[in-house]
């Protein structure tokens, strides 16, 4: 990963070239809202006792779902991770779902039903949000299965880690997306560790992960996440060649994280020196860069920079606020959403018993 | 005696294995190098180095598919699931492979073959990793499943697991990895299938495995100290095979059972139970068998609702005063 900030020909490239001043100050916007809102989930996860379970934060690597998310139309569709609070603030989901989820509280996304691990806004194409490891590859399959069904030209962009790619369930998804000529684009955030399990140990490849794809005869390529224009640039064919040729990719995205695998990861520093994470830090950190290139284009001002990320902090202190005053769900609740017939109240929901309780 | 935790208890049992039989090794997700996600592998990877504890990618099914056929050759994997939910995976293997192979071999071939790991809810971890998948496993004959609640049946079930020439499924809980109980330094074996009266007691029987076991004996302190009732705790320890004669002997002596289990209630480890007491001791009741389960839904996140999710010592209490 070196840095090339300087100029580089992904920022001439026409879906570049093209964006207006307040497009690429979005994109600001928007990196700064997932660091901020996940920086505040992480100092409430750690003092307010309110936030259980898992933690995971992508702070590090906001660009790889900023910059080929704003590459989609209102026909291409989000699948990912347990790793999703970015993907799904980028979604344009709100920062408020978002928190109150992580507090448990019944004005979550997920109604405090899912957790940190599964956020879910199928209104904004956003299907989750999935805590199995690899467990969302079929399913963005599907997607872009039902779309092909039925006749829409759009796309599935699904994420997944770079430990994630030894899941046999993904190699069989491959095979799948490449035979029926499905429109997936299968985006590998490779951060190099799965936990703390470095890519080297973790798996055997030649050239890099994505490379394997041609063994299915899917075209791949393999980029640099830090830098926008870098991620729409070489996005957006594999996002073409879904709509117009129905035709899978597999892109390999370098980045980073810069916390341990969750918040409970006792050996963030371990099987990594800090070293390490403080040369992305300094060198690599998509959102300075980003800034930086935006002061250098003379697209923003360092105070309407410093305003965007008052903002978004701000926001995210709100989120905090509205997610502590929401209310938690009423115990009657554990089992509404289980079987749809019966959240409804059809005559197939009023059939049987469908539950057991002693 | 040496206070311990489970997680300890755990670790020298599979240090102990792993010293006394050159043919254990231990293989999974994150337990060599980072010691195990919960620890339960500590230092074992220094100490037995690369041959014998293995780092794998995440590839449940493969991982365990390998140990079920490296034990066809009589290595005795010792296979850690970072969370029991994960098995979902690998099924196949575990239930196709490692569940029916002998009997479809005619009894030619012996899988010595151990999986474990975490497989509990109240973490507020979601419902895709707080399943308890201890019924639906022991539904197959050709494994064996236990389930130990304190350090002590932790250790004991645990060695003769991996001395046992069957496939046997340990199923710990994150929640008891840090709790402490007294384990003796000199070795000890528990036979599996043998249940283990945790508190004795003549009006009630408590019949529960796993924390379910921990959470039956608060009970049993609130039903004596607040309501003059004795209860008895059976702590089942081993699933399948599973020890009838204490559980009946119990029932037969307090004449009522509540059923405390953390499974979802929907043929629950309990409704195997609750069909054995009232097939062979029927007569010896003077009220129905209840039980207390986990509320009948996938594990809700929200912390303050998975708690009242899963058997709370109150509901049994209510449940116990319902009867006796
Ligand atoms: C089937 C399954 N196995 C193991 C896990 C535990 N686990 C969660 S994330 C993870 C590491 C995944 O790494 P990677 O795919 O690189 O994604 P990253 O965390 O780096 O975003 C592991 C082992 C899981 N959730 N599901
Ligand atoms: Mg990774």
């Amino acid at each position: 990963m070196e840095t090339t900030l300087e100029t580089i020909p992904s920022a001439a490239a026409e879906i570049n070239h093209a964006l207006e001043a307040q497009e690429k100050t979005q994109f600001l916007r928007q990196m700064l809202r997932i660091r901020r809102f996940e920086q505040a989930a992480l100092k409430q996860y750690q003092t307010s006792g309110q936030i259980g379970g898992f933690l995971h934060l992508c702070i590090g690597q906001e660009s790889v779902a900023v910059g080929t998310m704003s590459l989609c139309g209102d026909d291409d569709h989000i699948i990912t991770g347990y790793r999703n609070h970015g993907h799904a603030l980028a979604a344009g989901m709100s920062m408020n779902e978002c928190m109150a989820e992580l507090f448990g509280k019944a004005t979550g996304c997920s109604k405090g039903k899912g957790g940190s691990m599964h956020f879910f806004a199928p209104d904004k194409n956003f299907w989750g949000g999935h805590g199995i490891v690899a467990g969302q590859t079929p399913l963005g399959l599907g997607l872009a299965f039902a779309l092909k069904y039925k006749g829409i030209k759009g796309c599935c962009l699904c994420y997944l880690g770079d430990g994630a790619v030894n899941q046999g369930v993904y190699q069989a998804s491959l095979n799948l997306a490449s035979l029926w000529s499905l429109p997936v684009i299968y985006v590998i955030e490779n951060n190099q560790y799965s936990m703390g399990t470095s890519q080297e140990r973790s798996s055997a490849y030649r050239d890099c992960l994505a490379a394997r794809a041609e063994a299915y005869d899917i075209e791949w390529d393999r980029f640099n996440g830090e830098d926008i224009y870098e991620v729409r640039a070489k996005t957006l064919p594999a996002i073409l060649r879904a709509r117009e040729e129905s035709r899978p990719t597999v892109l390999e995205i370098a980045t980073y994280r810069y916390y341990g695998h969750s918040v409970s990861d006792a050996n963030a520093k371990k099987y990594r020196s800090p070293e390490e994470i403080e040369k992305y830090r300094k060198l690599h950190d998509p959102i300075q860069l980003w800034q930086r290139r935006l002061l250098d284009e003379g697209v923003l001002t360092a105070e309407q920079a410093e305003e965007l990320d008052a903002a978004a902090t701000a926001e995210a202190a709100e989120s905090v606020r509205f997610a502590q005053e929401s209310p938690l769900p009423e115990k009657a609740d554990i089992f509404a959403d289980v079987y749809c017939e019966v959240d409804r109240q059809t005559a197939a929901g009023r059939t049987g018993k469908f539950f057991f309780n002693d | 005696m040496p206070v311990i935790t489970y997680r300890k208890a755990l670790n020298d049992a599979l240090a102990e294995e792993l010293a006394r039989d050159e043919n254990v090794f231990i293989i999974g997700e994150e337990v060599a190098q980072y010691n195990g996600a919960y620890k339960v592998t500590e230092g074992l990877w220094q100490r037995f180095g690369d041959k014998r504890v293995l780092d794998t990618p995440i590839t449940e099914a493969a991982f365990i598919g390998l140990s079920v056929g490296a034990s066809m050759l009589g290595l005795r994997p010792v296979v850690e699931l970072m969370f029991w939910s994960f098995a979902y995976v690998a099924y196949d293997q575990i239930v196709n492979n490692a569940g029916c192979i002998r009997y479809m071999s005619g009894g030619q071939i012996n899988l010595p073959l151990v999986i474990r790991g975490p497989a509990n809810g109240g973490t507020n971890v979601g419902a895709t990793h707080s399943h308890t998948p201890e019924s639906i496993l022991a539904n197959n004959p050709g494994v064996k499943v236990v389930c130990p609640a304190t350090a002590y049946d932790a250790k004991g079930l645990m060695k003769t697991a991996i001395r046992d020439n069957d496939p046997v499924f340990v199923m710990e809980n994150t929640l008891l990895y840090g709790e402490t109980w007294e384990v003796p330094e000199e070795e000890y074996l528990i036979p599996l299938g043998v249940a283990d009266v945790k508190r004795e007691g003549s009006d009630i029987s408590l019949v529960a495995h796993g924390r379910a076991v921990i959470t039956s004996l608060q009970a049993a302190d609130i039903l004596a100290h607040e309501h003059n009732i004795r209860a008895e705790v059976v702590d089942l320890r081993s699933i399948r095979p599973l020890d009838e004669e204490t559980l009946l002997r119990s029932v037969r002596k307090t004449h009522r059972a509540v059923l405390v289990d953390e499974n979802k209630p929907f043929c629950a480890v309990s409704a195997q139970i609750a069909t054995t007491i009232q097939e062979k001791a029927f007569d010896d009741l003077d009220a129905p068998v209840l039980r207390v389960c986990t509320l009948d839904a996938p594990a809700i996140y929200s912390p303050p609702l998975e708690k009242i999710q899963l058997p709370t010592p109150e509901r049994i209490v209510g449940k116990v005063l319902s009867i006796a």
